[in-house]
Parts: structure tokens; sequence; C-alpha cells
């Protein structure tokens, strides 16, 4: 589904991802895990479209070129990011903005709009699995939600836009264990044959709710070793330290 | 009756011997502003002594003034001789016969903003059969406020049918001699609408329905007034979210409202007389003078006006709080784009003892646009206790455009509170890419973000005319993204 060829990406001049390469099929999950500053996030926001980097390499997604397609020409194609920052639009009602979009993706797609009333029930039945309290519909998209409420925000957003590939960015951080049960719930309902998962996260915890297919270790805009879940658990134990040593690059900054 | 008329004649043969103008016929005075202008337009509307002697007051208080600079705005000078001060409410220049002649460009627009086939044909100007639908409605309505004993008429039939009601309040929140602008109208004014509402009675519907339906036509210099007596209420909206056809550059008109004991006038404008075009050339210049009084203890005036059209708009609806305990409101959003300018904003002046005022000011200005908040906060003497709240947002769009507040208070009584608040921002690339990345482009998400700026004066809108001015704002944002 998704083939990453060599990938760099850099911003004002500096480099930050220095020549990824990764496979993921349909109904993996894929974990990507690093220390601060690896670079994970960054291959979250170009592999979503973000216009800051310069980019060169190649990126497969169902075979089309992916570097070639606008942001929201990804997300018709099924491209889902769930943010780190999930960003605050004042005084534009969460669930409005969340039709708009979908119906966006829909009309690009050649199926017909939905209603109000059909996506209001779609709506709810979706928060139910974020266990999202209603009050959230109507208040301006993710403007003084608490963190976790952010989070949370955004696989319900997920679950209506139903991608073919979710990127999740650090969808753990900031969340207690109690709200991250539930968005992992939330996730592995969500987890599907014909959909794939590429779940960036710091530490470990995550992935003992979301277990992953693969493990990526990235550092210093490479990946250094990939595995199976139990690398996750080994990093867990030994930190990041010894990787960072071994990928820093000749007069690449510490 | 019949020396008017030959009054008339003899002004228009006079003109015609001068030559001013070349075809005259006998419903448009000659081109230019002298007192026999004035005295032809009074005669023509059959109106009272009195009446005539306040027009020539303000005509010659006028030729005493000088056309104000301060405003933020630029145009080149405006010749006031060579304005047609009277014509007859019915255009003298054919109209389309129908809508195929219409430019494809605003039928487009139309198209857009959803507005239903008759009303386009009414706001074109087509001279059609289907008005008669519109006329039957706009005539039950005028019997449903009739029998509450709600007074909604032209300005010139409630000269003839109401006369000291219109000698009482004319003037008494706007001078003859007030400004420019002002003065002129007060001199010249053709028509607009009156409404009256007496002591506790809720007028049964929104003005604006009755508005939309009947007030087609409202001409260059219209004057407006609203009385509401002690208890009362109205909500009156003005303007339409549909591009007018006009061909008058110069609007000056004149909105006074006056509130008495616990009443309450809500006034809405949506504005969108046409723009100029991409390049800045032409388009409507709207200075107006808007002023509600409340005079009354307890009373209300809340005014709420999206401004999206016109090539420079320059007012200030202003509430003047005399009545102790009388609040007044001021919710504004105001657009600029292309080459559009706006000096727009409000003043409050507090007389009465725990006196209130709100202001909410929403500015965006796209491409060339721009668009400057400017804003009076008075605290007379007596008004203990006063408090006002001010907050002027701003959003710019692009880096061509500009945006500027000019706020200024006067306090003069040591209790009174005075807050502002003032902010600037732009619609933030991470904004933006959250959108997009969700699936709505770009052309969509600026729209969408600058109604959520907008959210909180719109909500002040009555319902259909929230969700028109919603449309109107993306319509007007068109060409402005990227």
């Amino acid at each position: 589904m998704l083939e990453i060829n060599d990938l760099h990406a850099s911003v004002e001049g500096r480099e930050i991802l220095r020549g990824i390469t990764l496979r993921v099929e349909a109904g993996e999950v894929h974990a990507i895990m690093g220390p601060n500053g690896s670079g994970k996030s960054t291959l979250a926001q170009v592999l979503a479209g973000h216009e800051s980097y310069e980019v060169s390499g190649e990126v497969l997604y169902e075979g089309q070129d992916l570097l070639a397609m606008s942001a929201e020409a990804r997300a018709v194609a099924g491209i889902f990011l769930a943010f780190q920052y999930p960003v605050e639009i004042p005084g534009v009602g969460n669930l409005y903005f969340l039709r708009t979009a979908l119906n966006a993706v829909r009309k690009q797609r050649g199926l017909e709009e939905l209603d109000a009333l059909d996506f209001l029930a779609l709506a709810k039945e979706r928060m139910a699995l974020v266990e999202m309290d209603q009050s959230f519909m109507n208040r301006a998209v993710n403007v003084d939600f608490s963190g976790g409420e952010k989070k949370r925000n955004e696989i319900f957003q997920m679950a209506i836009l139903e991608p073919k590939l979710a990127i999740l960015d650090e969808t753990d951080s900031g969340l207690d264990i109690d709200a991250l049960r539930v968005v992992a719930a939330g996730v592995n309902a969500l987890r599907r044959k014909d959909r794939a998962l590429l779940v960036i996260t710091h530490y470990q915890r995550l992935l003992d709710y979301i277990v992953p297919d693969r493990v990526h270790v990235i550092a210093n805009g490479r990946i250094v070793q990939s595995g199976g879940k139990e690398l996750a658990i080994e990093l867990e134990k030994h930190g990041y330290g010894s990787f960072e040593k071994a990928s820093a690059a000749p007069g690449a900054t510490p | 009756m019949s020396t008017d008329n030959a009054r008339i004649r003899e002004l228009s043969s006079r003109a015609y011997k001068y030559g001013f103008v070349s075809d005259f016929e006998s419903d448009a005075a000659p081109r230019g502003l002298n007192e026999d202008v004035i005295r032809l337009i009074s005669a023509k509307k059959n109106e009272p002594q009195w009446l005539l002697d306040w027009r020539l007051k303000a005509y010659r208080h006028w030729l005493t003034m000088r056309e104000p600079t301060w405003q933020n705005v630029h145009y080149e000078p405006i010749d006031y001789q060579d304005i047609i001060y009277y014509s007859a409410p019915k255009p003298k220049t054919p109209g389309p016969n129908s809508l195929d002649e219409v430019d494809p460009e605003l039928r487009e627009m139309f198209g857009k903003l959803g507005i239903s086939l008759a009303e386009q044909e009414r706001l074109t100007g087509v001279a059609v059969d289907a008005v008669v639908d519109s006329v039957s409605v706009a005539t039950t309505f005028k019997h449903k406020l009739a029998e509450v004993g709600v007074i909604f008429c032209s300005f010139s039939e409630a000269v003839q049918n109401h006369p000291e009601l219109v000698r009482k309040y004319l003037g008494s929140v706007v001078p003859y001699s007030d400004n420019f602008f002002a003065t002129l109208n007060s001199a010249v004014f053709s028509d607009g609408s009156f409404c009256y509402v007496p002591k506790g009675v809720r007028c049964p519907m929104e003005l604006s329905t009755y508005f939309r339906i009947n007030a087609a036509d409202t001409g260059q210099f219209e004057r407006t007034l609203i009385v509401a007596e002690e208890g009362a209420y109205v909500s009156y909206l003005e303007g339409c979210t549909a591009p007018m056809r006009d061909n008058n550059q110069l609007h000056a008109a004149v909105v006074e409202l006056v509130a008495l004991d616990n009443a309450q006038i809500k006034y809405a404008t949506v504005q969108n007389w046409y723009p100029g075009d991409a390049q800045g050339r032409g388009g409507i210049f709207n200075f107006v003078t808007k002023r509600g009084k409340c005079a009354g203890a307890h009373s209300k005036i809340s005014w709420t006006q999206v401004e999206t059209g016109s090539a420079i708009t320059w007012k200030y609806p202003g509430v003047i709080l005399q009545g102790d305990y009388s609040v007044g409101e001021f919710y504004s959003v105001a657009l600029t784009a292309n080459h559009q300018q706006a000096d727009t904003g409000t003043k409050m002046i507090h007389i009465g003892r725990h006196t209130r005022s709100t202001i909410l000011s929403k500015g965006i200005s796209a491409g060339h646009g721009q668009n400057t908040y400017r804003g009076l906060v008075k605290i007379q003497k007596g008004a203990t206790g006063a408090h006002n709240h001010t907050q002027c947002d701003s959003l710019l769009l692009g880096s061509q455009c500009g945006a500027h507040t000019f706020p200024y208070v006067e306090v003069k009584n040591p209790s009174a509170q005075v807050e502002h608040e003032a902010s600037t921002s732009k619609i933030s690339d991470e904004q933006l890419f959250y959108c997009r990345q969700r699936g709505i482009s770009a052309e969509d998400a600026v729209p969408m973000i600058v109604n959520g700026f907008c959210r909180e004066v719109f909500k002040e809108l009555p319902m259909e005319f929230a969700v028109e001015a919603q449309k109107l704002l993306g319509v007007s944002l068109e060409g402005c993204v990227g």
C-alpha cells in the first residue's frame, strides 16, 4: 500500500529526513519509534502533504506518486493524519467542520454527500467509539479542549473519515492511562484488513494496547533498526542512546 | 397643489432652457443642487412648509461646511453639482426585460447565494408580473401590523399621514447640522422608511421579512426613522445579501432610532453594494450616518452590521445612552477585498447613570483591502456607573492588505469602567493544513475559517440572514485565496 524509497526532507536548509525506506502493506500496523527530534513527526507531516518541507525521494501510495499530490488530494485518496498538536479553529463547530470534510471527500470520490441528519446519526455512533461526550459536537474545533480531548477528537475524526492509511502522530502524548485505554480501544476497533496504521510514538506503553506487526526505530532521520513487537520492549529497557550514537553521521548536529 | 404644479413647470422649463438636461422628463430634477431643486423635491412630495424650511435650513448650513478628510479612506473629489438629486422612484432608463439580459456574473452570484428567481427579478429591476405575488403578501403583512397599531410605511407616506410624528422626531437624533453628509441628506433626502411602534407593543414580525418584499429602489439619499414608544419592541433588517443594481455612486443615508422607556430596537444591516472591479474601478461610496437614542430608562438599541460591499464604507452607527440603565450594542463584520476601503465603527455616548455598552467589531482584509475600526466611547460627567466593553478583532488574508484600529475613549466620570481588547491575526498555515489534510480545499477552508471568526456577530442576525451572510462572505472572498 505504501512504499517509501530513500525519502529526504529538509526545512530551511536543515535536513531532517535523511533517507527513509519503508514498506507498509494493507492490514498492517507499523510503529515508528525514536527519540525527540529524530524526524518521526516530520515523516508524518511529509506523508500528509505539509508544504514547509523540501522533499526528495519516492513515495508510492497504492501505486500513485504521493509526493505529486496536494494535501487534500491525499485526504481524498484515504490518507489521514492524527495530529500531534491538533489545530484550533475558533468559531467553527466541530461537527460542522467534520461534515464539511467528509462531504468534500465523498464528493471527490463520486459519492453522494451526507445530509445533516444522516451525518448526525453517524457522528453519534462514532463518538461512542472514543467515549466522547456529545457536548463536543458543537464546540469550536479544538478550542478550549484539554490535551486528551484533542487526541480523542482526532480519533473520532478518523472514525468518521474511514481512511485507508492512518498516521497517528504521538497520539498517546498528553493522555492519562484511562484516556490512553479508551483511545487505543477506539483505534483497535478501526483496525481492518484493508486499512494500514502508522503509529508514531515515543513510548512503548501505547504499543501495549495497539499491538504492532512491525516496529521501526528512527534516529537522526534514518531508520536504524526494524523488528517485531519485541523490539519496542527492548527499547523501553535500554533507551534510544545506543541507536543515536550508531546513527550519528559525521558532521551531523548532535 | 395647483400652485405647486405651476412651480414645477416653471422650474423644469427653466432647467430645460439652461440646457442642464437635454431630455428633461417631468419626474426628474435637473442636475446639480440649489434651493430651487430642494423646493422642487419638497413640492413633488407635497410636503408641509415646516419640512421645506427644515430642508432649506440644512442646505444653507451645508454650504458652510467642508467635506471631512479625517477618515482613513482615499477617493477622487465628488462633484456635487453633477448629481441628480431627485427622480421618481421608477427608473427612467429602461431596465432589462428578462433575466436573460442581466449580467451573467451577477446571475452566477445570485445562484451561489440561493436567491429565488422572483427575487432576482426584483433586485435587477426586471419588470415582471411575478411581483404581484409579493405585493399581496406585503399587503397581508401590512394588515397584520396595522392590527397592533404599528405604522410601517415609506417616509413620504409618513409625512402625509403622520406629520406630527415625523415633525416630533425628525432630526431629534441626527440634527440637520450633524455632519457634511447627514446635512446634505437632510436637504435632499428622497425617501426611505418610517416605523412607529406604539406603547407596549411587540412588533409581531421581523420587519426584515416585509422589507425584503416591499422595499426595492430605495435610492441614494435615504432617510429612515424608527420610533419605539414605552415598552415597545421592534427588529428591523435593512438591505439584502444580493447585489443590487445601482448606478448611483454616492450614497449618503441617515438613520435615526428613538427608544423610549423600556423599549428595544434591533437594527441589522447587510450591505452588499457594488464594490468596484478587481482593479478598484467604480463602486459605491457608502457614507452613512446612523444613530440611535436610548431616550428612556432601561431602553436598549442594538446595531448589527455586515458590510461586504461598496468601494468605500464610512459609517459609525452609534447610540446616545441618555436614559438611566439604557444599553447600547454594536456588532460588526466588515470585509474589504480587492481595493475596497472601510472606515467604520461606532460611537457610544454615555449620559445616563448605569448605562452599558458593548462593541464587538470583526474586520477582515484581503487583497489590497484597507479596513479601519474607529470607535468613540464617551462617558459624560453624569454617567455614574457606566460600563463599556470593546473588542476589536482583525483578520488579515495575504500581505498587501491592512487593518487599522483607532479607539477613542473619553471618560469624565471616575466610577465608569471601560475595557478595550484588540487582536490582529492571520489565517495560519497550520489551520489551512489541518483543513486540507481533512480533505477541505484551501478555497473552501478560508471562508469557513473567516465565518468562524465572525460567528459571534452572525449569531446576532435573524436566523435566515445569518445563513445568507455566511454565503455572502464566501462569495466575497472568492479569488482572495492563495
